[in-house]
């Protein structure tokens, strides 16, 4: 029993973590209808710069407060987003307004490969280490319940709490605020929000600026985690199917999409793989995804396709 | 009509509503898309308070000419003048900055969010709270959202649509679609409401209803209306004055009944020989 729940809480923190990344997806999705596939790339210039700045500010500090030279990081990290935001709406969206979705879907394929051929250019492409200073020792929990209690990831669990601040944080400004209203209006129909004045020019800076600090926050994690290197990149590839399971216009289907399949991976793994010859979390996510595909095309929580004829 | 007449000061029209200054005038437009020309040679102008038509038969330009006046198009030629001031090249946000409103003729409401939402978003413009205010949900954007959202049901009223306020507009019946479309147009406090085919693909009920919203605008707040139709009758007993279009030209400009009995327009509608 005990083994399970621990299987089973690895796996809601990995999933707490895929979702992190899912979240970059669905905002853009929800504020410019655009499938973001630069969202990957994002995280990797984000951790990049992250991680150079604070190592630059700590050897010019001399080592002095690992704690300064984060902040420094942090912050060089979300002015590098905001740069990133503001550049691919003045040279790249502003051109495209009205254009196709598959138009605007294969122009974040291009972006993609500008972040990552730039973000290595000015930040070098070794591998770097990221120390936030996050609890890396194993805590035990609920001794009393069972023999031997549960073994829990200090670190996973606070990369957990992290995201579901977020993403508490971003499904209020989405629902409630009138920014928030603005951005969904945006994402519904361009022609339709310039004729009641939403500029969107600045809409989607502000888009692209919070799709930017999640992916910071994200690539902050991930990259305190595994290190800091291009494979990032591929973290992204394990959010897909997450964004489609949860649905691409729902912020909480994101995350549960991502606790899902965390936890599917983890289970199957443990109790299905030796069946059949183990491997099953490298598949596991995308046949789920598509399993839900063939009954719930709008994902769990997506808005429903209303098709008027 | 000669010019110094149609820029003379306020007038009453054949069905009494006040009619005031020239708040638009579009002197000489044309608009072209490469070879083909959309308008040629247009001027007519938009008094502050009136009902004011433009009619033609399909392809006439009638859209052309309401999104050169959203600022969505912009004509090689000719000018635009806005309450005497020479307009430049503005894109429709800048319109909507301005307090012209529109409406679409193929619905572009925000399908995924309820009726409330999609009014709401119309006050856009008239909220000064900034992002951090916002995003942080201090209390002088709560009561910000607050006053906005009683106008927004004020709307809801006029517009007798409350049964439906929470439902998403993509579930709508059209006719129902074409008054939150309205709503959010209105939802500006527009000082000129462009409409767009407004009572197309209605049926006659609808259409009465939308006439009698149409007047009561005009009538309780004032607002100046340009409306687009293609069915002659409506527009003759809800507008004060009616532009035709045809083929990209202006065959006519006056009061409903010069307009009727207009040959050219005749002709246009009925083919030659009648």
């Amino acid at each position: 029993m005990a083994f399970f729940i621990e299987t089973m809480l690895g796996g809601l923190m990995t999933g707490m973590l895929y979702s992190l990344v899912a979240l970059g997806f669905v905002l853009i999705f929800k504020a410019s209808g655009v499938f973001n596939f630069a969202q990957g790339a994002m995280v990797l210039v984000a951790a990049l710069a992250m991680a150079r700045f604070s190592e630059w500010s700590n050897a010019a500090l001399g080592g002095d407060s690992l704690f300064l030279a984060n902040v420094i990081g942090i912050v060089g990290a979300g002015a590098v987003m905001f740069v990133v935001a503001w550049a691919v709406e003045r040279f790249v969206l502003r051109k495209l307004v009205n254009q196709e979705g598959a138009t605007l879907l294969m122009v974040t394929l291009g972006i993609a490969y500008v972040l990552e051929g730039l973000g290595q250019t000015f930040f070098g492409s070794e591998i770097y280490s990221i120390d936030v200073g996050m609890p890396k020792d194993p805590v035990i929990m609920f001794e009393g319940l069972f023999e031997g209690g549960v073994l829990i990831n200090k670190e996973d669990f606070i990369a957990a709490a992290l995201a579901a601040v977020l993403v508490a944080g971003l499904t209020v400004f989405f629902q409630k605020t009138a920014i928030g209203r603005a951005l969904r209006a945006v994402a519904d129909d361009h022609q339709a929000a310039q004729s009641v004045g939403i500029p969107l020019n600045k809409t989607w800076v502000i888009v692209w600026c919070v799709a930017g600090l999640v992916a910071l926050v994200a690539g902050i994690i991930w990259g305190s985690k595994m290190g800091v290197q291009f494979s990032l990149v591929t973290v992204a590839l394990r959010a897909l199917p997450v964004v489609i399971l949860g649905g691409l216009t729902s912020v909480p289907g994101a995350i549960v999409g991502g606790l899902i399949i965390g936890v599917g991976e983890k289970l199957s793994e443990v109790y299905l793989g030796p069946y059949v010859g183990g491997g099953i979390e490298i598949w596991f996510a995308y046949v789920m995804a598509l399993i839900v595909l063939l009954f719930r095309p709008q994902g769990l929580f997506g808005e429903k396709i209303i098709n008027r004829v | 009509m000669d010019m110094t007449d149609m820029n003379s000061a306020a007038t009453t029209t054949p069905s009494g509503r006040r009619q005031g200054e020239v708040i638009l005038d579009l002197q000489n437009i044309s608009l072209r898309f490469g070879g083909v020309k959309a308008l040629t040679d247009i001027s007519f102008n938009i008094r502050e308070h009136e009902v004011r038509a433009i009619i033609g038969p399909n392809g006439a330009g009638k859209s052309s000419m309401l999104n050169v006046i959203n600022g969505v198009y912009h004509p090689q030629e000719g000018r635009i003048m806005f309450r005497g001031q020479q307009r430049q090249k503005m894109e429709p946000h800048m319109a909507a900055q301005q307090g012209i409103a529109r409406t679409f003729q193929n619905i572009a409401l925000f399908k995924g969010m309820s009726v409330l939402d999609n009014i709401m978003t119309g006050r856009n413009l008239k909220m000064k709270c900034n992002l951090f205010q916002q995003a942080l949900w201090l209390g002088p954007a709560l009561r910000e959202e607050i006053v906005h959202r009683e106008k927004v049901e004020e709307i809801v009223d006029f517009l007798e649509i409350q049964h439906i306020r929470k439902t998403p507009v993509g579930a709508l019946p059209y006719g129902l679609q074409k008054r939150v479309d309205l709503g959010r147009a209105l939802a500006m406090e527009p000082q000129i409401l462009l409409l767009d085919e407004p009572m197309a693909g209605m049926n006659v009920e609808e259409k009465q209803d939308m006439c009698r919203f149409i007047l009561d605008i005009s009538d309780q707040f004032g607002t100046t209306i340009v409306l687009i139709e293609h069915d002659m009758g409506v527009v003759m007993d809800i507008s004060d004055r009616v532009v035709v279009l045809d083929y990209g030209k202006k065959i006519g400009d006056g009061t409903p009944d010069e307009v009727r009995n207009n040959q050219d327009v005749i002709n246009a509608y009925l083919g030659s020989g009648h």
